[in-house]
């Protein structure tokens, strides 16, 4: 439990990234309602605006208010991305857990398999996924859930089987609990406190790879306001008016960053 | 548990054509998974009405009606004799094709690689030395803007200053040392960023240990203890690092390339994603994968070398 009590200890030290990003994602929830335009009406008439009080941050080379497309897309960069750590995690933890009670022949052929897919770069098994299933949303979420999911499960394994022999863990063995009642009870609260760092520390680097991802054209696709998509849209204009590059960006750097702090703080602390 | 270097060697060497053999399983394996039909795609892009006739007749040509295992063997024989196989749009080699295009983005990598070594060592010793200054506290904040940045809109940043306002460089294309400068820095960049901040942690946990104490009571000069114990200590962790980085940046380079527009693999593979040109996107996932693992298995060899604790406590698992 003390490191379950450590967690909320950092969380109160670091709360300034914390509270940033909370206030982040309830402008993301609440976009629809905070929008001072629909992000997707195009107005070839208003196209290129400077910022005004109408605009805050002007329009783009459509008309579109750039201000709107950046609360929208805190669904679609930050959104996706908590999404995809979500899935691997849970996934992982069931898969990680199965292997590492079973153990024997299951095991030898997971390790097997990973250190396979582990002999592709990321990026490139990704890459390949994505050239496999075309480009869209919803396959570039198949892709980095499957990336992440072979880095957690393979740890999640080791974090458990580590912790086979230790006592409290006999303890609980010989007192006569199995199966699930052993993991959620014991296993888990034990290895939270690590799963929830390595979580955290992995949101900016997949923001960074979905906006990658949009960038080359091989994720998200237009008119959907991903910020990689707006900087994707904005790159023609890059001489006249850079500051359509710009704007999503700051947003994709600012969250990053914030994630990154957030991460580095709870690493520090273990 | 006393295990020679030699033997250590042999063991990785000998499980590498398993890793090998499974990566091209799974290559092979990728390819099947897509819910189109070859010959479809290429008949397609060929603008010739994919009827039911010649589909069966293209099938026969390419041996996709043959059952899977011949299919992968008749391939591996392929491979093996770097035949992978004719791209569907150019019709042309793809071995022939990528292999042109690899020395563009060899290039760029190694040239990220060399700014990553001459950045990032200076930088980390420096953060961990001084500690919480002022200089350590600038490098940190660099360190972590730099991993926090995307690769692609750092590069359209560096370009539209240092080409488009100020007309330093190039914005693209390749051939001198100029055009290589903005792509290699955007490359190195996060790299940089995460070495730099993993130096100054090592370095600043290998500063406490006995052993510093010990040679200060000695009477060695900082200087000394420095260069002779403590970063030797510390390369030896950076190794394992630096087999990693190679692979990552093979991958970043595809990004990269797109923005400057670098004649690269990286190109290459996103025109033929978007064409559904298989045969090259499963060349260049294969080449890749085999030169990671190359570079992983040289790292973990340096490794091994350089550190002396390994050989007495056998592997460290």
């Amino acid at each position: 439990m003390s490191q379950v009590k450590k967690l909320s200890h950092v969380n109160y030290k670091k709360s300034f990234s914390l509270t940033i990003l909370g206030i982040i994602g309830l402008l993301g929830i609440f976009a629809p309602l905070l929008m001072p335009h629909d992000p997707f009406a195009v107005d070839i008439t208003r196209k290129f605006l400077a910022p005004s009080w109408e605009y805050p941050l002007g329009t783009d080379h459509l008309g579109r208010c750039v201000f709107s497309r950046i609360l929208l897309g805190i669904r679609y960069s930050l959104g996706s991305a908590l999404l995809i750590q979500m899935i691997a995690i849970i996934l992982a933890i069931f898969l990680g857990a199965f292997v590492a009670l079973k153990r024997g022949m299951i095991d030898f052929l997971f390790i097997r398999i990973c250190d396979i897919l582990l002999a592709f770069p990321t990026l490139v098994l990704a890459f390949g996924l994505l050239g496999l299933l075309g480009p869209s949303l919803k396959n570039v979420l198949i892709a980095l859930i499957f990336t992440q999911l072979i880095y957690y499960s393979r740890m999640i394994r080791s974090l458990f089987i580590g912790m086979n022999e230790k006592e409290f863990i006999q303890a609980a063995r010989i007192s006569g609990t199995t199966g699930v009642g052993l993991i959620v009870r014991h296993y888990f609260p034990n290895v939270l406190p690590i799963i929830v760092t390595i979580v955290a520390l992995d949101v900016g680097k997949v923001i960074l790879e979905i906006a990658g991802f949009s960038f080359i054209g091989l994720g998200v696709q237009a008119p959907i306001p991903e910020w990689g998509m707006m900087v994707n849209e904005g790159k023609q204009y890059i001489r006249q008016h850079p500051e359509l590059m710009l704007y999503p960006g700051l947003a994709i750097v600012l969250v990053v960053l914030l994630f990154n702090r957030l991460a580095s703080s709870l690493k520090n602390f273990e | 548990m006393y295990e020679s270097t030699w033997m250590f060697c042999l063991k990785r060497i000998l499980t590498l054509p398993f890793v090998l053999l499974g990566v091209s399983i799974l290559t092979f394996v990728f390819i099947r998974f897509v819910p189109v039909e070859p010959a479809e795609v290429i008949l397609r892009l060929a603008k010739v009405a994919p009827t039911e006739e010649a589909i069966q007749a293209l099938r026969e040509e390419l041996g996709t009606d043959k059952p899977l295992l011949i299919q992968y063997l008749l391939w591996l024989i392929g491979v093996l004799q770097f035949d992978f196989g004719t791209s569907f749009v150019s019709k042309l080699p793809v071995a022939h094709e990528l292999f042109a295009k690899l020395p563009a983005t060899i290039e760029l990598a190694v040239a990220a690689f060399v700014l990553i070594l001459v950045l990032s060592i200076p930088l980390g010793i420096l953060s961990a030395l001084y500690k919480n200054a002022i200089i350590d506290k600038i490098i940190r904040l660099f360190s972590i803007l730099s991993v926090s940045i995307p690769t692609f809109w750092l590069g359209f940043l560096l370009l539209y200053l240092f080409s488009l306002k100020f007309g330093i460089f190039p914005t693209n294309g390749k051939g001198t040392l100029a055009h290589l400068v903005l792509p290699a820095l955007t490359l190195a960049l996060p790299t940089i960023g995460l070495f730099v901040q993993f130096i100054r942690s090592t370095i600043i946990e290998e500063l406490q240990k006995h052993y510093v104490q010990y040679a200060q009571l000695r009477g060695l000069k900082n200087s000394v203890i420095l260069m002779r114990h403590v970063l030797r200590n510390a390369a030896i962790t950076l190794t394992t690092m630096l087999g990693l980085t190679l692979g990552n940046l093979l991958g970043g380079a595809v990004i990269v390339e797109q923005v400057f527009s670098w004649p690269g693999l990286g190109r290459y593979l996103i025109e033929s994603i978007i064409n559904r040109d298989y045969p090259v996107v499963q060349c260049y996932v294969l080449i890749i994968a085999v030169i990671y693992v190359l570079s992983n298995l040289c790292a973990d060899v340096l490794h091994r070398v350089l550190d002396p604790h390994l050989m007495t406590k056998g592997r460290r698992d």
